[in-house]
């Protein structure tokens, strides 16, 4: 295996972290208004608390990668989504003052306030990732430098926005798993009930999607054809997600909590398998495509970044664990959370 | 106006921003371990109470500088798409590296910082904040490195078409598409010539904004007569800190002047105003540079730059005659940010030292007296420069850079995005102007109510675990708090 590839894989571990934890993050605020009482807001917040700076990083440190790996990949998506990063932005804003500023007053429309922008916030952020995603598979319109030149609204088309609403799904989905984790007593038994609903949900958005694959990225089906294991990893994750209500049902809420994060993983596997070796697809001239090779560093940059993460990443994912292990168990309300 | 102006104004605009706050966390983060290791050697409650207050305001400061940190991770892609394709090689792993070593350092302790009072024992809450500060140090490090790599480039070669061009090439207008810099030697790169300098001259300016934090907000409770004990200790620890960085400051900016002189010739030019070449070139105190006379009207001590550069009237210390004018700096500018930092540098050593003088001679706390209390009102304003400075300081190192994006490779001007559009840049400037001052109104807001409202009291009205409370009974200083 090259070096490009390896920084292929290790940048895809990154977005997965950052999808499998801060994507519970997302989820918790994407439910956050349907709960009305103060009480189970704070709850809600208390629960996310501690970790979701540390889950942001997981997106900060993989836009790091990116750019140092596959700079021109790093150029082109950024510049090239300029409106739609820019919108993304604003929403993580939100969703991070709002966490800390909420329950700094009492006063109703002030609460009402920063409980609005932290959903909101936490909605369009899922939204335009999916949005992203969703056009990097689709295939975007790039020139022979690979610069994309389809223009803004070219972006918001109905496969991307199909996928966009998956993701959301989601992390609703995720979300509400980890919130049967931290809660406990009546408002447990509530986010409970919507474990299933979500993932109805979900399901549902997951099965559109698939036909719409058909329908707006025929190419995509011949990359399956040509790869037959896709489908493997495709059963296997749909089996992943069913696993997710028998062992909520059971009361098993850390195993159903561990099957979603399961189910995150194998959706990233899909989607960079099916990329492989591209990095952003260009439609209609897939000879502008952007691939692990045209648009990487060179290898002394991946080698002086793997000796990097070689020594980062097993300090970050020890103290991670301890934090995780330290903030374990169900929220308690005291007078310093939020 | 064009995309190239409003892409500068809006990085300078949202990188102010962000600027504001990560010295503020990274200066009471030095601060809050100050006094957690003076509860853990006393157990005297009110370093307990001091730090719990101080971790609010922590907590407020640190949050901005998270939301507002993530848009200056994304604006070089967005804004800067050919920058970043040309620099990615070179510029990018010290991001990665900050990412890596840093942020996680930081965010992921600053949950038990915050929230772990109850869940962890003292020392180990000791030993979090030790890491919350050690990680906010080390985001600077790896930011301000990338910084200086692009003031003082080293370490790399130029990649022309997949060709190594030999030491010396700068890539053309029509050249530049087509190349791009490529490292060669990761240390060279990280110790550029003032990656050093810099990097000690921010760290510094960063604990002088802490530190008059906490000498502005004790110093305005004593002049109310309010929480006596906890004012006169925050304000001793402030004091101490605000003393020892001033000095070091001055310090350290005379070895990134030193620096400049050598490695921007031109630069220091604009900063000084320094038109001709000359011997016996004087330092400006303050003044304002004639554009179409070429000279600077105002207060100089004569021969004196010369002196600073090489020890002896007779330097020579080149001017900006020595380069064409399209690749001046912006002059004026550049003269009157430094020269502001400078007057407040030397400012803040006076303030802070004078409070040490007061301390000694006993008479700091002497409220009843007139001079004293004006002393005070000096000291509750005195929050204002370290931020000046820090602001200023930035103005006077990016703008000196100008026109250059790279020093000396890279214009600005070509660093741009080529599909992003004025329409779009002026949109986006316009949202985070909106959002910026809603973040800003809530946060000096929630900063006034958390001021008024004041630490808790003296005794131990802060829930403190029984396992804190055993162990400070042991050192048997609970009462005598
Ligand atoms: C690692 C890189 C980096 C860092 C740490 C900073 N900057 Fe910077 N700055 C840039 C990288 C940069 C840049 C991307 O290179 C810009 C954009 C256009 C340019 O020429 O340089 C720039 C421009 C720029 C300008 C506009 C200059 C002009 O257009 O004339 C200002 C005023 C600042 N910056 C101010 C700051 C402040 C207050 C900082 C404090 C945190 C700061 N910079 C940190
Ligand atoms: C253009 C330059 C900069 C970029 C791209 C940048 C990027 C970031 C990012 C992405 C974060 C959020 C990290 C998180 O999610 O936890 C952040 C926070 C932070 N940054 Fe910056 N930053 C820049 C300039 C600086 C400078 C010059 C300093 C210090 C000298 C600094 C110090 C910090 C600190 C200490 C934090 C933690 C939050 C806080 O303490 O307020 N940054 N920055
Ligand atoms: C006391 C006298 C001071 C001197 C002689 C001095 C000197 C300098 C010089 C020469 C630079 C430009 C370096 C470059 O462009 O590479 C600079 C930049 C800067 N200064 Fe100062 N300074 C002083 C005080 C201060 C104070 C009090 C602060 C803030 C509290 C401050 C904050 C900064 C910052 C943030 C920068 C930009 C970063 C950098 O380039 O190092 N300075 N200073």
């Amino acid at each position: 295996m090259d070096l490009n590839t390896v920084w292929f894989i290790l940048v895809g571990v990154l977005f997965t972290g950052y999808a499998m934890l801060d994507g519970f993050d997302l989820g918790v605020g994407t439910l956050h208004l349907f709960v009305k009482k103060d009480e189970d807001r704070r709850v809600f917040l208390n629960a996310i608390g501690p970790v979701w700076d540390g889950n942001e990083v997981w997106l900060v440190t993989g836009g790091g990668a990116l750019f140092a790996a596959f700079p021109v990949v790093y150029a082109t998506v950024f510049s090239g989504f300029y409106l739609a990063f820019m919108a993304l932005l604003a929403a993580l804003i939100f969703r991070a003052v709002a966490i800390e500023f909420r329950s700094k007053e009492t006063w109703r429309w002030w609460r009402t306030m920063w409980d609005t922008g932290f959903s909101l916030g936490s909605i369009v952020s899922g939204l335009l990732i999916g949005v992203a995603m969703g056009n990097i598979l689709q295939g975007i319109q790039l020139d022979e430098r690979g610069e994309y030149v389809g223009g803004f609204w070219a972006l918001l088309n109905p496969y991307a926005l199909l996928l966009g609403g998956t993701t959301v799904a989601l992390f609703a989905m995720h979300g509400s798993i980890y919130l049967v984790m931290k809660t406990g007593g009546d408002l447990q038994a509530r986010v409970r009930r919507w474990v299933n609903r979500t993932i109805g949900i979900f399901l549902a958005f997951y099965i559109i999607l698939n036909v719409a694959t058909l329908v707006y990225a025929p190419h995509l089906l011949e990359i399956v054809r040509a790869r037959p294991w896709l489908l493997v990893i495709f059963v296997i994750n749909v089996l992943i997600v069913l696993n997710i209500p028998r062992e909520n049902h059971k009361g098993n809420e850390f195993r159903a909590f561990l099957s979603s994060c399961a189910a995150m993983a194998t959706l990233m596997m899909l989607f960079g398998f099916t990329v492989f070796p591209n990095m952003v697809l260009s439609m209609p001239n897939p000879e502008n495509s952007l691939n692990i090779y045209n648009s990487a560093s060179t290898p002394k940059t991946h080698f002086i970044m793997l000796i990097i993460a070689l020594i980062g990443v097993p300090i970050v994912l020890a103290y991670t664990a301890s934090i995780y292990y330290i903030f374990r168990g169900k929220v308690k309300l005291t007078p310093h959370s939020y | 106006m064009d995309v190239e102006i409003l892409s500068r104004i809006q990085f300078a605009f949202t990188v102010m921003f962000h600027y504001i706050y990560p010295p503020l966390s990274i200066g009471l983060g030095v601060i809050l371990v100050i006094m957690e290791a003076m509860w853990l050697r006393t157990g005297k409650v009110r370093y307990h109470n001091m730090a719990r207050y101080w971790t609010r305001v922590f907590g407020l400061t640190f949050a901005i500088g998270v939301a507002t940190g993530i848009v200056m991770e994304f604006e070089f892609g967005t804004n800067w798409a050919t920058y970043s394709r040309f620099v990615g090689d070179v510029f990018g792993s010290a991001l990665a590296a900050e990412g890596i070593f840093a942020f996680f350092l930081e965010s992921g302790f600053l949950a038990i910082l915050l929230f772990g009072w109850n869940k962890v024992g003292p020392k180990m809450h000791f030993f979090a904040t030790v890491m919350v500060c050690l990680g906010s140090h080390f985001s600077a490090v790896w930011i301000v490195v990338a910084n200086s790599w692009m003031q003082t480039p080293a370490g790399f070669s130029i990649e022309y078409n997949g060709q190594i061009m030999p030491p010396g090439f700068i890539p053309s207008a029509d050249q530049i598409l087509h190349s791009r810099a490529v490292i060669h030697d990761f240390w060279a790169m990280v110790f550029n010539p003032s990656a050093m300098d810099r990097l000690s001259h921010v760290i510094v300016g960063c604990w002088q904004a802490g530190a008059f934090l906490v000498i502005s907000i004790s110093a305005f409770y004593l002049l109310r007569g309010r929480h006596r004990e906890f004012a006169m200790t925050s304000l001793k620890i402030g004091l101490v800190v605000a003393a020892v960085a001033s000095l070091l400051q001055l310090a350290t900016g005379a070895k990134s002047a030193d620096g400049v002189t050598r490695n921007q010739p031109a630069k220091l030019a604009a900063m000084e105003g320094l038109f001709k070449t000359q011997s016996n070139a004087p330092m400006g105190i303050m003044g304002w540079v004639d554009m179409e006379k070429e000279e600077v009207t105002g207060l100089q001590i004569p021969g004196m730059l010369s002196m600073l550069v090489g020890n002896s009237t007779d330097t020579v210390v080149t001017g900006l005659d020595a380069f064409p004018k399209e690749d001046w700096p912006p002059v004026q500018a550049v003269f009157q940010f430094y020269h502001i930092m400078i007057s407040i540098g030397m400012a803040l050593i006076g303030i802070a030292w004078l409070g040490m003088f007061l301390w000694w001679r006993g008479k700091l706390f002497d409220l009843t007296n007139p001079l004293i209390r004006a002393y005070y009102v000096v000291l509750v304003l005195a929050v204002l420069g370290p931020q000046i400075a820090n602001q200023t300081g930035w103005f006077t190192a990016e703008m000196g850079r100008q026109p250059w994006i790279v020093y000396g490779i890279m214009r600005t001007s070509q660093g741009l995005s080529t599909v992003v559009t004025a329409n779009h840049v002026l949109a986006s400037l316009i949202m985070f102007a909106a959002i910026y001052a809603l973040l800003f109104a809530v946060f000096i807001y929630l900063l006034t109510r958390k001021i008024q409202k004041g630490p808790d009291h003296e005794e131990d009205s802060e829930e403190m675990p029984p396992s804190w409370i055993a162990l400070m009974e042991r050192r048997g200083t609970r009462a005598a708090s």
